[in-house]
């Protein structure tokens, strides 16, 4: 518990640090402040409009409408559902372990928008250009963690416990894969700076020449950001909502805020490593960025509204025994043809090969009979005459 | 303390229910879990007792329907057709052939609207959230032919002893025959969603296995039984109503886990339809829907117990009468209640996450279990 404490304020006290660096470093304090201040309301902005575009998206896939009352096609529905939230009852129970409780959304939440701050959203449109930017997003992300169990420990809930401590196994195994491929990518553009990854693909995006790492980038990112399949640790048919089960208004809106900013932080993260960033004709670049990080949000959405569940024990099987080698593979790949000088088509070739070798051993397991179980039928007529 | 008592890992026990959202309805299970793995369960049940079996003894005869109807309130006609069976056969009634077939119409369309219920909250239980829009998107088709004919959606106290309350609509036959290719369609649709999805397969394969024999021995009926292998019908074995003289299949599972008891239902939607269409074309366009019965009956002093399959598996009605206005004593079987004893044996050594796939492809109605 103290342990979890004194963790929970060096990971504050780190991000303080971190935020006046990042922020102020030698440029006009008051600009900065501002600029930072209306990056979190772009982003409040988008993930309210996350909100409005999943629930719609998901109504079309199940043949809804979504909400249609507050405003033209309830786009002012997420504003109505973030007043609800704020004025809501703040239930907090008389079990909880107080500092811890009050903490953690903190914990969750500040590093998922501190995270934004050097994420470009075009060439010229960044709060702080930095040059490990890479770097400084992966790790601002996998501090997430820590916010996660400490909501778990101290909502003192068994529910919250489990949850708690699944979204730290699930995260940290996904955390591997996540930063190999960012690796492979870096290793291409030559840089760790968003920025100069975005700009340096040009037409030649990153997800022609690297079909394989598109695909375990976008998985592993959505297991770190806990979306449906990998949503295990919140896993609301048993869970009951895992480590958020005994939140409620304003601070459970924190917690989806910071889940929201995490998913856009994942699309726009795979937008840059593999979709070209910005980069696209006669529409404005910042267009070009969103419509391509909507699209991938699109993507992840449809993911949810057509897949089930995994367990726990398949959830960790799959990053451990399929996503982590495939990476390793990936990483082993392009270091060799870069090292050989061989020309860019050949990992692109390696890629599909890769690919295909999944595919077809998917399709093999899928269609043998040990995989597809089958209903034998049996005449009630013959059932009668017995 | 030693070092390695402070290490020792324990068991905790976690309460899932009577309020949580996949305990379909108010029931209780207390696990032990190791870690992930549960070690034991301990199921409680009686949130939802009534005492319909008290509760009969001082109603007449007619008025118990009602109660059964908000027994298995999923599946209503198949529950009211229990009761009325049963004093049907103390009464040795014949009942009207018309009569006969809307019941077993009615019976088979609630089937497969239950069923559809089921479809959904499985997919739920397993994570995704699509199927239950697609199941009660046929359900509500269902729902609103149930809403012309008695008009209630559930609690539709329809079946009277020895026939039915009313004549249906007019146009009943053609709004039947209207509902079913969409239905069709609804079942084929679901079935593609859920059914080989790589992940519900990996879910519900292998999980919650219960063999023929331990399925027998624990009084398991309905699709759960026949999810291990053994092709026992009620509506086969020993037809009631006009059932003999329908041709359909029973589907039969391989090994009784998850998967198969889930794949049992959807096939059985599928048959379910079959027996519609075949009743339509064989129903009497006209005649009576009643038997002459008195205003107020009173079956001769005896005995009854009168068996039906529910979309849950086998109910059985136990009847004594004296000879009076109301029952002397009423006994349920429900198939819900018997199947729920299976649990226990069932979630050993299997994960959290698995115990609301494996309680949920037990398809329980509280309402039954408590009565």
């Amino acid at each position: 518990m103290i342990l979890l404490l004194a963790l929970a304020l060096g990971v504050l006290g780190i991000l303080a640090v971190v935020a006046l660096s990042v922020v102020f470093g030698g440029e006009d304090a008051a600009l900065l402040v501002l600029r930072a201040g209306l990056l979190l309301t772009i982003l409040s902005v988008v993930v309210l409009s996350l909100t409005w575009l999943e629930r719609k998206a998901l109504g079309r896939i199940q043949q809804r409408i979504g909400p249609m009352r507050v405003g033209p096609f309830g786009v002012l529905q997420p504003v109505a559902d973030a007043i609800k939230l704020v004025v809501k009852e703040d239930i907090m129970p008389s079990w909880v372990d107080r500092p811890i409780y009050w903490l953690a959304p903190l914990v969750v939440f500040v590093p998922s928008f501190l995270v934004w701050v050097v994420v470009p959203f075009s060439g010229d449109l960044v709060l702080r250009d930095l040059d490990l930017g890479v770097l400084y997003v992966l790790a601002m992300q996998g501090l997430t963690i820590i916010g996660l169990i400490m909501a778990g420990w101290g909502s003192a809930n068994k529910y919250g416990i489990m949850g708690g401590l699944r979204s730290a196994a699930q995260l940290i195994s996904y955390e591997i894969p996540l930063l190999v491929i960012a690796m492979t990518v870096a290793m291409l553009a030559g840089t760790l700076n968003l920025t100069a990854i975005s700009e340096g693909q040009g037409y030649q995006w990153y997800i022609l020449l690297q079909p394989m790492a598109f695909f375990v980038f976008l998985l592993a990112g959505l297991a770190e950001v806990g979306r449906s399949p990998f949503d295990i640790f919140q896993a609301e048919s048993e869970l009951v909502g895992g480590p958020f089960i005994e939140y409620s208004g304003a601070h459970w809106s924190i917690f989806f805020l910071a889940e929201y900013m995490n998913t856009f932080l994942i699309a726009a993260l795979v937008t840059i490593f593999f979709l070209g960033g910005w980069s696209g004709p006669f529409l404005p670049e910042v267009a070009w960025f969103l419509i391509k990080c909507y699209a991938v949000i699109l993507l992840i959405f449809w993911l949810r509204g057509t897949l089930p569940r995994l367990r726990i024990d398949q959830l960790m099987a799959f990053g451990w025994q399929a996503l982590v080698p495939l990476s390793f593979l990936n990483f082993i790949l392009v270091s060799a043809v870069m090292f050989y000088g061989w020309p860019v088509w050949v990992h692109t070739g390696l890629g599909l090969v890769t690919l295909a070798g999944a595919a077809v051993f998917i399709y093999t397991r899928q269609a043998s009979q040990k995989a597809r179980p089958r209903v034998r039928l049996v005449s009630a007529r013959e059932v009668r005459r017995v | 303390m030693t070092e390695a008592q402070r290490l020792e890992s324990v068991d905790i026990l976690v309460n899932m229910g009577p309020q949580h959202p996949s305990t379909h309805g108010v029931f209780r299970m207390v696990l032990w879990v190791d870690g992930e793995r549960i070690v034991d369960c301990d199921p409680h049940i009686g949130y939802l007792h009534r005492g319909s079996e008290k509760l009969s003894e001082g109603e007449l005869y007619s008025q118990i329907i009602t109660l059964f109807d908000r027994m298995d309130y999923i599946g209503n006609f198949n529950t009211e057709l229990a009761f009325v069976g049963a004093v049907e056969k103390m009464m040795a009634l014949t009942v009207p052939e018309r009569a006969e077939y809307i019941r077993v119409i009615l019976c088979e369309l609630n089937r497969i609207s239950s069923h559809m219920l089921f479809y959904g909250t499985m997919g739920l239980d397993a994570g995704a959230m699509t199927p239950i829009m697609y199941g009660f998107r046929e359900r509500e088709r269902i729902q609103n032919l149930f809403e012309a004919v008695t008009g209630a959606r559930m609690m539709h106290n329809y079946f009277r002893i020895g026939g039915l309350r009313e004549e249906p609509p007019d146009d009943f036959v053609a709004r039947v025959r209207g509902v079913l290719p969409a239905i069709e369609q609804g079942i084929e649709e679901g079935d593609r969603l859920l059914t080989y999805n790589e992940v519900f397969l990996a879910r519900s394969r292998g999980i919650g296995v219960i063999s023929g024999q331990e399925a027998l021995d624990y009084g398991l009926t309905g699709p759960s039984l026949r999810a291990s292998g053994i092709p026992d019908d009620i509506r086969a074995v020993e037809p009631y109503s006009v059932y003999d003289r329908f041709d359909f299949d029973i589907p039969v599972g391989e090994t009784g886990d998850t998967w198969d008891r889930y794949a049992m239902r959807v096939e059985e939607m599928r048959q379910s339809v079959k027996i519609v269409k075949q009743a339509l074309d064989q129903m009497p366009e006209t005649g009576p829907i009643k038997a002459q019965v008195r205003g107020i009956p009173r079956p001769p002093k005896g005995e009854a117990y009168f068996r039906a399959e529910n979309p849950r598996g086998e109910i059985g009605v136990y009847l004594v009468s004296d000879g009076g206005d109301k029952p002397y004593r009423l006994k349920v079987r429900p198939p819900s209640f018997a199947n729920l004893q299976a649990l226990r044996p069932m979630l050993r050594n299997t994960y959290v996450a698995d115990a609301v796939m494996v309680l949920g492809s037990l398809d329980i109605v509280l309402g039954e279990v408590d009565r």
